[in-house]
């Protein structure tokens, strides 16, 4: 029995889970980013995965989506860590659980 | 068009340019080591000399002719630009010239600015000089050739201004820049121009070229377009605005001597050989539009006349050993056009050969007297005036002896290059037009007295400068003599042996005056012997005064000055400008009233409508009122805000979740 759709799909919602998890739960704000790349590349696998198994493969909407997604997801990742450096600087920690400025 | 077809196309032609591109792009972006840099730049134009020699020797052979090689650029609206390269002899003679001098002042320039710490940057700027060049002389479309014109002018600039922390310098840049500015925005109407009236920017397009004569006969046959000149004749007057302001000719020569604060193997290659000359060689390029008007020709002689005599006499107020030489070559572009001018009128097509003969030339031997200079400026320790030189002679042979080879090529010395190559000039002259030809002879005669009285200066008498006379390497001497060598036997060997101006026009070119002979030669023994009877024997020095000075001093004191032309230019047009500024500024000054009223209107209005309307209507009642009672419904929000930046995420992932279960539940 070879690859199909499904496993890709299914390895990609576990991808997605494990990130969305870790999102959710981890107070480190760097583990928090590295959890949202992988939300994202769980997203691009989809991409990727219904590409290959679709009925037309010459288009290459596919890939061109992935590597849009995979040029812009440098640069959040750039803004995120710069934005975390700043963080850092202002409140000395990056413990999500002390950064509370966000109200009001 | 392909690149790599060397025998049926001549796409592989793009390579010549290619090879400096590679070596700017390398040396622009890796900045190596000055010594690495030098190598690069060398060896990328060794390879397009090369490939030049290939060319130039295909313009000799069977296949010779007009050769083309063209490919659509872009299509917009039904518009194709079309851009190509074409091989003939004029492009051939330009292509082997520009690379061989080029490689000898790349030579040159690898001891000469051994010592300077921008020595990439330099060749950097070197070589994209050479892409402009060797593009804009094979370019077969007039647009792509105004886009390599830029490019040279881009680079003259970037050279003149090498040394930009010295003020002078990035003056002098910014001068030759906008001046030659001034004479693009011609060249550009005239492209604009010739494409409205033909839609193609191509030269040469078997049959259908803008130089081609279906093209040029329908052109002329429109009369009276524009100052009384057939359609033809507009597009090339334009296009002549254009050459003067890039050959330095009178009015715009101003930028030309200036350009001098540049390093002078950049005065020798740029400012002297090659790129001034690119004017020149768009007059030749575009001939056949210049042949359609005689009156474009006639303005063309006559300017370059006037220009040749302006200059000449300028040079021989100077003491400053490059300005001299400056000058020298705007007289010596003047002639060119001359040449081209008068050579059309006397000649017809023939015409092309006798500037464009002189063009080569001149290449050669003004190329050796501006290194040879460069070389003794070296050796007097940097110093550029000709008052605090003198004896070089007995210090620096082989310099010396090399820069007068060129001097008397310059001077038209009989059976040097400069004598057959002025000869046709003289005669084409003596043919069109009588007053031309008298212009062009005193220059001509000037030009001898004044090479005389600098070589005079420089290496007679004894040494005036300060610190001792330093040799030069024998990579700059070197350059040297391989100059001196063409200079004085190019004329012979390629008038009597290779019938150069019949190759160069494709037609034959046999002309005789005995009486312009005679001229030509009185004028060169004259010149010199003159200049030798008041400067030969005089005391000579920044104490001394000028032997010419004694006797002539007001009209000296125009020449030292260079006829005040810079002033002039700075009482009437710098003058006009700010006059101008003035004049805006003042009808700045009323429109401000005018703002200033009906903004006192809107504030009056403003008043009224913001007390009764705005504050009481809309603050207090609608305004303030909303507002109290969203921020009493946001208290209440707020108590689930708790700034912990997860508890956000969950709630939306939550919601999320909801949302989905949702879908699940009642889409199906």
């Amino acid at each position: 029995m070879g690859l199909t759709l499904h496993h890709f799909l299914i390895l990609s919602a576990i991808l997605f889970s494990i990130g969305l998890v870790g999102a959710l739960t981890r107070r480190h704000i760097i583990i928090m980013l590295i959890c949202l790349e992988i939300m994202l590349n769980a997203a691009n696998l989809n991409l990727i995965a219904f590409w290959h198994f679709s009925s037309n493969p010459l288009l290459m909407h596919g890939p061109l989506f992935t590597l849009f997604a995979i040029a812009i997801a440098a640069t959040e990742a750039a803004l995120g860590l710069a934005l975390v450096l700043a963080i850092f600087r202002h409140y000395k920690t990056i413990d999500l659980e002390s950064i509370r400025d966000l109200k009001e | 068009m392909n690149l790599f077809d060397f025998s049926h196309s001549v796409g592989w032609l793009w390579w010549i340019p290619l090879f400096p591109l590679m070596a700017t792009v390398w040396l622009g972006f890796f900045n190596p080591s000055g010594k690495f840099a030098a190598a690069v730049a060398n060896a990328a134009l060794l390879a397009s000399l090369l490939l030049s020699i290939r060319a130039f020797a295909m313009t000799w052979g069977p296949e010779a002719g007009v050769l083309t090689a063209n490919f659509t650029w872009i299509q917009v609206a039904g518009v194709n630009l079309e851009f190509g390269v074409v091989l003939n002899p004029l492009t051939g003679a330009m292509l082997a010239m520009v690379t061989f001098v080029g490689l000898l002042i790349f030579l040159y320039s690898t001891s000469y600015m051994s010592r300077d710490p921008g020595m990439t940057r330099f060749f950097c700027y070197l070589s994209l000089f050479m892409v402009g060049m060797l593009g804009l002389v094979m370019s077969n479309s007039l647009l792509l050739l105004f886009m390599f014109w830029e490019i040279v002018g881009l680079a003259s600039y970037l050279l003149i201004g090498f040394w930009f922390r010295k003020p002078s310098a990035a003056a002098a840049a910014k001068k030759a820049f906008i001046t030659t500015r001034i004479g693009d925005l011609g060249f550009l109407l005239g492209l604009l121009w010739a494409f409205k009236a033909t839609s193609t920017f191509l030269l040469f397009d078997g049959g259908q070229g803008l130089l081609e004569i279906e093209q040029i006969t329908a052109l002329s046959a429109t009369k009276d377009v524009l100052f009384g000149l057939n359609g033809a004749g507009v597009i090339a007057l334009f296009l002549f605005i254009g050459a003067v302001g890039k050959s330095g000719q009178l009015p715009l020569h101003v930028w030309l001597p200036d350009a001098m604060e540049g390093p002078t193997p950049v005065s020798a290659l740029i400012h002297a050989a090659t790129m001034v000359a690119a004017g020149v060689f768009l007059v030749a390029r575009a001939f056949p539009l210049f042949l359609a008007d005689a009156t474009v020709l006639g303005i063309v002689s006559w300017v370059g006349a006037l220009t040749a005599l302006f200059a000449a006499l300028v040079a021989l107020g100077q003491y400053d050993i490059k300005r001299i030489l400056a000058y020298s070559t705007v007289s010596q572009l003047g002639l060119m056009m001359v040449g081209l001018g008068a050579g059309g009128l006397a000649l017809s097509e023939g015409g092309v050969s006798i500037g464009t003969f002189h063009l080569l030339t001149h290449a050669f031997f003004k190329a050796l007297l501006f290194l040879g200079a460069g070389a003794i400026i070296h050796g007097c320790g940097h110093e550029q005036d000709i008052r605090l030189m003198g004896g070089v002679f007995n210090r620096m042979k082989v310099a010396s002896i090399c820069y007068l080879a060129g001097a008397l090529a310059l001077c038209a010395f009989p059976f040097t290059s400069g004598y057959y190559s002025k000869d046709q000039i003289l005669l084409s002259a003596w043919t069109a037009h009588g007053a031309v030809f008298w212009i062009s002879a005193s220059a001509s005669l000037l030009t001898a007295f004044y090479m005389t009285r600098q070589c005079c200066y420089v290496f007679l008498g004894d040494y005036r400068g300060k610190g001792p006379i330093r040799q030069s390497p024998s990579l700059m001497t070197a350059p040297l003599v391989i100059l001196a060598i063409f200079s004085l036997a190019m004329g012979i060997v390629s008038e009597e042996f290779y019938h150069i101006l019949t190759y160069l026009s494709g037609i034959a070119v046999d002309q005789h005056a005995w009486i312009v002979v005679v001229v030509s030669w009185v004028i060169a023994l004259g010149g010199i012997a003159l200049g030798l009877l008041i400067y030969g024997g005089s005391q000579l020095g920044l104490d001394a005064t000028d032997p010419m000075k004694g006797s002539l001093r007001t009209p000296y004191a125009w020449l030292e000055n260079q006829f005040f032309i810079d002033e002039l230019y700075d009482a009437t047009v710098a003058r006009l400008w700010k006059a101008s500024a003035v004049l805006i500024v003042f009808l700045e000054s009323g429109i401000h009233f005018l703002v200033e009223t009906v903004r006192g209107l809107v504030t009056g209005m403003g008043g009224f409508l913001s007390k009764t309307i705005d504050q009481k209507l809309i603050d207090q009642i609608s305004f303030d009122g909303v507002c109290d009672r969203i921020y009493k419904s946001g208290r209440l929000n707020a108590i689930i805000q708790n700034g912990f930046l997860q508890g956000y995420l969950r709630s939306v992932t939550l919601g999320a979740v909801i949302l989905g279960v949702l879908y699940l539940v009642f889409a199906r």
